[in-house]
C-alpha cells in the first residue's frame, strides 16, 4: 500500500474547497440575464382547480411571466415518469396516474405545483406569486396508508381504482404456507416503517438556460445522475433532443437518494427558460423541501416467521403496504418491491419466503428511494422478526441468529439473490466481544439501581449493492441498464483525467477514485483529476445511488486503466526497442527483460502523443481509453451492529450508551471515508428509530414541515461508535469491493428497536421511539421476563 | 421578507420616540423569533426599531440584594456572566441552554420575556424568582406581567429596560426539551426566596407560563422531591401536540419539578 493508494486513509481532496467556501453549488451559479422562479403550490391535499387568475400577478412589478399547467400541456411537455414497470400478481401492468409537472385540473398533495411565477428578482417573483388567485374545490384527503385502499375512500387517480398502484408478490406461496402449517413455533409482528424526509444540507436547485443561436438547452441542477436526467428530460418529457440538452450537476451537497429523481421544478425551469428566452433559476426553500422532496420509507407490514422446535427457521411470510404518495416518482415503484423483498432472507438460511406488497396512492408527497431504499425496510422486518422469535422461544438472540446463519457460499436464496461471499458468524463473534455481551446482565442491574431500563439489540443486516447487472434488472422491469462508464485520459505530461459516470455528492470520489489511479498507474495523486457531473464533458453514465460507485463506477475505471496499461506497454516497447510482450509495468515504471533501460509513466505518455517511435501503421498515437462495466452480480455487504441503551421510564428518554459495528464491505479503498460513511449512516438510522417521522394530519397538512417539528439527529443524540471491519472480498468485481454508503442506515433502526424492546420487555412500540412513545410503552407491563 | 424601514436608536429616549412616531413598528431585540417569521412572510411590520445600540439596556450587576440584568443582555452574556453565576447560578445555566450558540449571541432576555413564547425558558425563571420587570414607563411584578400565550402586560411601544431578581436561597431550572426544536416541552423553575417558595412551569401550559400552587404549598411544608409525590397536574390545562399529548405533559411536570427540587438542593 502506498501513501495515496488503495487502502490508505487519504484525507479528502475535495474538502479544501468545501470547508473554505469555494465549492460551486447550483445556487452559487448565476447566469447573465437570469430570472427567478417561484412556484405557486397547492395549500390543499386534494382539490379540483376551478380556475387560475394570473392577471394581477402578471401586472405585479418585475413579473416576467406566469405559466400554468395549461401552457405546459399546450407545449406538449410530457409528464414526469416512473422508470420501473411492476407487474401485478395476475401479470397485468401497474396502474399509474398522470404526473404533470404543473397540475392541470387536480392537485393531489400539499405543495403540488400549480403555477410558476418568473420575476426579475426573487422578491418580485414572490410578490407576484402571492397575487395568483387559484379557485379550488376542496376534495377529501387520503392520508392514512392502512385505510387508503378501503371501499369508499376518495379516489386519487382515476387510473388506479382503490388507490392501488399494484399488488405484487414474490416467492412461493404454497411452499411457505406448507412450512407454516408444519411449524413448531410461529412469530408474528406488525411493523411501522416510518416516513422520513431526506433533508440533504443543500436544498434542490435548478437553472434552465436557452441558447437560441445553438438551439441548445442547459440545465444546472442538483442531481445524483445528470445523464439519466438528460435522458428522461429528452426522451420522455420531450424538452429537447438529447444532443441539444446539456445537464450540469456541479458540487452537490448531499442527496441520500432524493436527488436521483427528475422533479417538476427542473423540468419547468428548463421549459420556461425557452419561453421567456432568459435563464430561469429556482432554489428550493427548506419548507418546500419538506413538502416536495420525495420522502422515504413509509411501510406497514405484517410479518411472520416459522421455526421448527430447535429454532431453525423454516419460512418467512410478509405482507406490506407501501405508501407511494400522490404520484409515482422516478423509481418509486421499485423501492418497495425489487429493492425490498429480495433482501428478506437476511443473513439466514430460510428455505421459503413469500412476500406480498401493495403499492398505494395517498394525498401526500411522493415517496421514493432514500438511503438504503427498500433494504432498510427489509432488514427491519427480518431483524425484528428474528429478535422476537428468539425471545418467544426463550433463546439467546445472538445464538438464535448463529444457528440460522448461511454458512456456505454461493448461496441462492428463495427470493432471487445469490449471495457470493460472507462470514456472518465471524462478524457476530467480533461484535459480541466488542460490546462485552457477557457483562450485559451486570450493566442491566446497575441501570436498574438508577431506575433505568437497559436493553441491547442486534441487527445482523445484509444489503444488495453495486446495482446492478443490466440484464437482470431489465428482466425485473427496470427501464434502464445499470452499468457504469469511465474514460481515462492520460495527458502528454503524464497527468491523468478520469471522466466518470458516477457522481459525487458527498462520497469523496475525487479522493477514492484518484487513489485507484495513483496506485495502478504509479503516479502521484496530485496529478489525477476526477471529472464528473457534466453531460457535455463526460460520456453517458448512470450516476450514484445504491452504494454503486465503488463496485460499479470504480470497476469501469479499473478496466479502462487496464486498457491504458496495455496501450502504454506497446508504446514502451517501441521506445525501449524491445518486443511488447517483454515489457513489464510496475509502480509507474516500464521495464523489460530485454534491456536495462526503464521508462516512467509520464515518459511513455509523452511518447504516445509525440508518436516519433512508431508509425501510424504500427500503432495509433495518444493514450486515452474508455470502459463500460456491467456487473455480473449484486454485491452483498453485511455486518452486525449492536446497540445498547438506557431508557428512563419516568420521562421516556432514551440514551444510547454503546454502539458496536462490525461491517464486511470487502476490500476498502479509503478506510477513513468508509468509517465516515458508517458514522453518517448510523446517525440516519438512529434518526429514523428515535427521532424522525413525517406526520400528516387528516386533512393532508404536513405537521412536520420544519426543524421545529421534524427532529434530525444531532451529535448529542449519538454515542461514540466502536467500528471494526471484517473483509471477505467480493469475487465479482476486480477491486473486491462491496459498497458502504448505506449500511449504517440499513442496520441501525432494527438495532435500536431491538434494544428498546429488550429494555421494555415487550414489543409494542413503533418508530420513531420518541420520549412520548417510550413513556407510553413503559406504562405497559413487560410481557416477557426481562433478564436481570 | 417584505420591505421595511430599519431604525437603530442610540438612546432609550430616541427608541421610545421612534416607536411612538413610526406606525406599525416592532421592537428588534435579537430577532430570533421575529426575523424568521418575517422571512416566511408571516409578519410584515412596516419598521423595526433595533435596540442593540441602546446602552441603557445593557449591563449586569448586583444591586444590594438583587441581581439586575439589562434587557438587551444576550443569552451568551447572561450564561457567562460571573455576576450571574455568583448570584443565581441556575439562571446562567438556563441561559446557556437556550437555542444554539448563534441564537445565544443574538437573542436577549428582554426579547424573550417580551415575546412570552409559551415554550421559552426565561419566563419560568422570571416568575419563579418573582422578578420585577422595569420598563421605560413603570415597574411590573412578574405575577402581573405574563398574560397568556405571547401576551404580556406591556403596552404599545413600551420597552423593557431591565430585570431585577431578588436573591434566592435556592433556585434551579430543569428543562425537558422538545427533541426537534429544543424548546421546553416542559420546563420547571423552583425557587426559595426568603420564606417564599415558587414553582413556575413553562412549555406545558395551554395558557403559557404558570405557577404551580399545589407544588408550592407542598414544598413550603417540606422542601424535597418527595414532597411532590402524589401532586398531579390537570391535563386540561396542558398544551397538546404531536410531540407530547396533554397527559404526558402533565406527567412530565411532576417528574421535572421533582428533578428541579433535587437539583436546587
Amino acid at each position: 500500500m502506498t501513501a495515496t493508494g488503495i487502502g490508505a486513509p487519504v484525507k479528502r481532496r475535495e474538502d479544501q474547497r468545501f470547508i473554505t467556501g469555494n465549492g460551486r453549488y447550483t445556487d452559487d451559479i448565476n447566469r447573465p440575464g437570469q430570472t427567478y422562479a417561484v412556484f405557486v403550490r397547492s395549500p390543499h391535499a386534494h382539490a379540483k382547480i376551478k380556475s387560475i387568475d394570473t392577471s394581477q400577478a402578471k401586472a405585479s412589478p418585475g413579473c416576467v411571466a406566469v405559466l400554468t399547467g395549461k401552457e405546459l400541456a399546450a407545449d406538449k411537455v410530457g409528464g414526469l415518469i416512473c422508470g420501473w414497470m411492476i407487474l401485478n400478481k395476475d401479470g397485468t401492468p401497474m396502474k399509474a396516474g398522470a404526473h404533470p409537472a404543473l397540475a392541470v385540473d387536480t392537485v393531489r398533495y400539499v405543495g403540488d405545483h400549480v403555477a410558476v411565477v418568473i420575476g426579475e428578482t426573487l422578491v418580485e417573483a414572490k410578490d407576484a406569486a402571492e397575487k395568483v388567485v387559484v379557485n379550488y374545490e376542496v376534495l377529501p384527503a387520503v392520508t392514512d396508508l392502512g385505510s387508503a385502499q378501503a371501499p369508499g375512500q376518495p379516489q386519487i387517480h382515476p387510473e388506479a381504482p382503490g388507490n392501488t398502484v399494484y399488488n405484487w408478490h414474490l416467492g412461493d406461496k404454497s411452499a411457505v404456507d406448507a412450512a407454516f402449517a408444519s411449524a413448531a413455533h410461529v412469530t408474528k409482528i406488525n411493523l411501522v416503517n416510518n416516513r422520513l424526509v431526506p433533508n440533504a444540507i443543500e436544498p434542490r436547485a435548478a437553472i434552465g438556460e436557452y441558447d437560441a443561436g445553438q438551439d441548445q438547452l442547459t440545465l444546472y441542477t442538483t442531481s445524483q445522475n445528470p445523464h439519466v436526467a438528460r435522458l428522461v428530460l429528452s426522451a420522455f418529457i420531450g424538452l429537447a433532443p438529447e444532443h441539444k440538452l446539456r445537464v450540469i450537476a456541479p458540487d452537490v451537497g448531499g442527496g441520500f437518494g432524493s436527488k436521483i429523481f427528475i422533479y417538476a421544478e427542473e423540468t419547468v425551469c428548463l421549459w420556461a427558460a425557452r419561453k421567456v428566452k432568459r435563464p430561469v433559476k429556482w432554489t428550493c426553500e427548506r419548507t418546500e423541501a419538506f413538502l416536495c422532496d420525495a420522502h422515504g420509507r413509509d411501510h406497514l407490514t405484517t410479518a411472520e416467521l416459522a421455526m421448527d422446535a430447535s429454532g431453525k427457521i423454516l419460512a418467512l411470510r410478509a405482507k406490506t403496504k407501501a405508501n407511494l404518495g400522490a404520484y409515482l416518482s422516478t423509481f418509486a415503484s421499485s423501492v418497495p418491491t425489487y429493492l425490498y423483498a429480495p433482501l428478506l432472507s437476511g443473513q439466514y438460511n430460510i428455505p421459503s419466503i413469500y412476500c406480498e406488497v401493495d403499492g398505494v396512492y395517498t394525498t401526500t408527497a411522493p415517496v421514493d428511494a432514500y438511503r438504503g431504499a427498500g433494504r432498510p425496510e427489509a432488514t427491519f422486518v427480518v431483524e425484528r422478526l428474528v429478535e422476537v422469535a428468539a425471545r418467544e422461544m426463550g433463546k439467546d438472540p445472538a445464538e438464535f441468529r448463529r444457528i440460522n446463519f448461511i454458512t456456505s457460499f454461493p448461496h441462492a436464496t428463495p427470493v432471487i439473490m445469490t449471495y457470493d461471499t460472507g462470514d456472518y458468524a465471524a462478524c457476530l463473534d467480533k461484535a459480541l466481544e466488542l460490546i462485552d455481551y457477557k457483562g450485559l446482565p451486570a450493566r442491566k442491574a446497575e441501570s436498574a439501581r438508577k431506575g433505568l431500563k437497559r436493553g441491547l439489540g442486534f441487527s445482523a443486516y445484509i444489503e444488495a449493492c453495486g446495482i446492478a447487472p443490466s440484464q437482470a434488472v431489465g428482466s425485473l422491469g427496470a427501464g434502464v441498464g445499470l452499468w457504469e462508464s469511465a474514460e481515462v485520459r492520460v495527458n502528454p505530461t503524464g497527468s491523468v483525467e478520469v471522466l466518470t459516470g458516477s457522481h459525487s455528492h458527498g462520497q469523496g470520489h475525487e479522493t477514492t477514485f484518484a487513489q485507484l489511479v495513483s496506485q495502478r498507474l504509479g503516479v502521484p495523486i496530485e496529478t489525477v483529476s476526477i471529472v464528473h457531473g457534466d453531460t457535455d464533458k463526460v460520456q453517458f453514465g448512470m450516476g450514484t445511488y445504491g452504494s454503486r460507485s465503488g463496485a460499479v463506477g470504480m470497476s469501469a475505471i479499473f478496466n479502462a486503466i487496464d486498457k491504458v496499461i496495455v496501450k502504454a506497454k506497446k508504446v514502451a516497447g517501441f521506445v525501449l526497442e524491445v518486443p511488447e510482450d517483454t515489457v513489464d509495468f510496475k509502480d509507474g515504471i516500464f521495464s523489460s527483460t530485454a534491456t536495462n533501460k526503464t521508462l516512467t509513466f509520464p515518459e511513455v505518455a509523452l511518447q504516445a502523443y509525440i508518436a516519433h517511435k512508431f508509425t501510424g501503421a504500427q500503432l495509433e498515437p495518444g493514450l486515452k481509453e474508455g470502459a463500460f462495466y456491467d456487473p455480473t452480480n449484486f454485491t452483498f455487504p453485511s455486518g452486525v451492529h449492536v446497540c445498547e441503551l438506557e431508557v428512563d421510564p419516568a420521562t421516556g428518554t432514551t440514551r444510547i450508551d454503546r454502539w458496536v459495528a462490525v461491517d464486511d464491505f470487502g476490500n476498502l479503498i479509503n478506510p477513513m471515508i468508509v468509517e465516515g460513511q458508517v458514522h453518517g449512516g448510523i446517525a440516519q438510522g438512529v434518526g429514523q428509530a428515535l427521532l424522525e417521522g413525517a406526520v400528516y394530519d387528516k386533512s393532508g397538512q404536513l405537521l412536520t414541515a420544519s426543524y421545529m417539528d421534524y427532529c434530525m439527529p444531532r451529535a448529542s443524540d449519538l454515542p461514540s461508535y466502536k467500528i471494526e471491519m471484517a473483509s471477505t472480498p467480493c469475487p465479482s468485481n476486480p477491486l473486491g469491493v462491496k459498497g458502504c454508503g448505506e449500511a449504517g442506515a440499513i442496520a441501525a433502526p432494527a438495532a435500536v428497536m431491538n434494544a428498546i424492546t429488550d429494555a421494555l420487555g415487550h414489543e409494542e412500540i413503533d418508530m420513531p421511539a420518541t420520549p412520548q412513545a417510550v413513556w407510553r410503552a413503559a406504562q405497559k407491563a413487560p410481557r416477557r421476563m426481562v433478564a436481570e | 421578507m417584505y420591505a421595511f424601514n430599519y431604525l437603530r436608536p442610540s438612546s432609550l429616549a430616541e427608541a421610545g420616540s421612534a416607536l411612538t412616531k413610526t406606525p406599525d413598528a416592532k421592537i428588534l431585540a435579537g430577532g430570533h423569533t421575529l426575523l424568521p417569521t418575517m422571512k416566511l412572510r408571516l409578519a410584515s411590520p412596516k419598521a423595526l426599531v433595533d435596540l442593540s445600540r441602546v446602552s441603557e439596556l445593557r449591563g449586569i450587576e448586583k444591586k444590594g440584594n438583587a441581581l439586575v440584568i439589562g434587557a438587551m443582555s444576550t443569552h451568551f452574556e447572561v450564561s457567562t456572566s460571573t455576576v450571574v453565576k455568583g448570584a443565581i447560578a441556575g439562571l446562567a445555566e438556563l441561559a446557556g441552554h437556550i437555542g444554539d450558540p448563534a441564537v445565544r449571541h443574538r437573542g436577549t432576555i428582554g426579547g424573550s420575556v417580551a415575546n412570552n413564547d409559551p415554550a421559552a425558558d426565561y419566563p419560568a425563571a422570571v416568575l419563579a424568582l418573582n422578578a420585577t420587570v422595569t420598563t421605560d414607563k413603570r415597574e411590573i411584578k412578574a405575577d402581573d406581567f405574563f398574560k397568556g400565550l405571547f401576551t404580556t402586560a406591556l403596552g404599545e411601544g413600551e420597552i423593557i429596560t431591565r430585570f431585577s431578581f431578588p436573591q434566592p436561597t435556592k433556585f434551579a431550572y430543569v428543562k425537558f426539551a422538545n427533541p426537534a426544536s429544543r424548546y421546553a416541552l416542559v420546563g420547571v423553575a423552583v425557587a426559595q426566596t426568603g420564606s417564599e417558595i415558587r414553582v413556575a412551569v413553562t412549555g406545558a401550559g395551554n395558557d403559557g407560563v404558570f405557577r404551580h400552587k399545589a407544588m408550592e404549598a407542598a414544598l413550603a411544608k417540606s422542601w424535597s422531591p418527595d414532597a411532590l409525590k402524589g401532586i398531579t397536574t390537570d391535563p386540561s390545562m396542558m398544551n397538546s401536540d404531536i410531540h407530547a399529548a396533554a397527559d404526558y405533559r402533565a406527567h412530565l411536570v411532576g417528574v421535572i419539578a421533582a428533578r428541579a427540587v433535587a437539583k436546587a438542593g
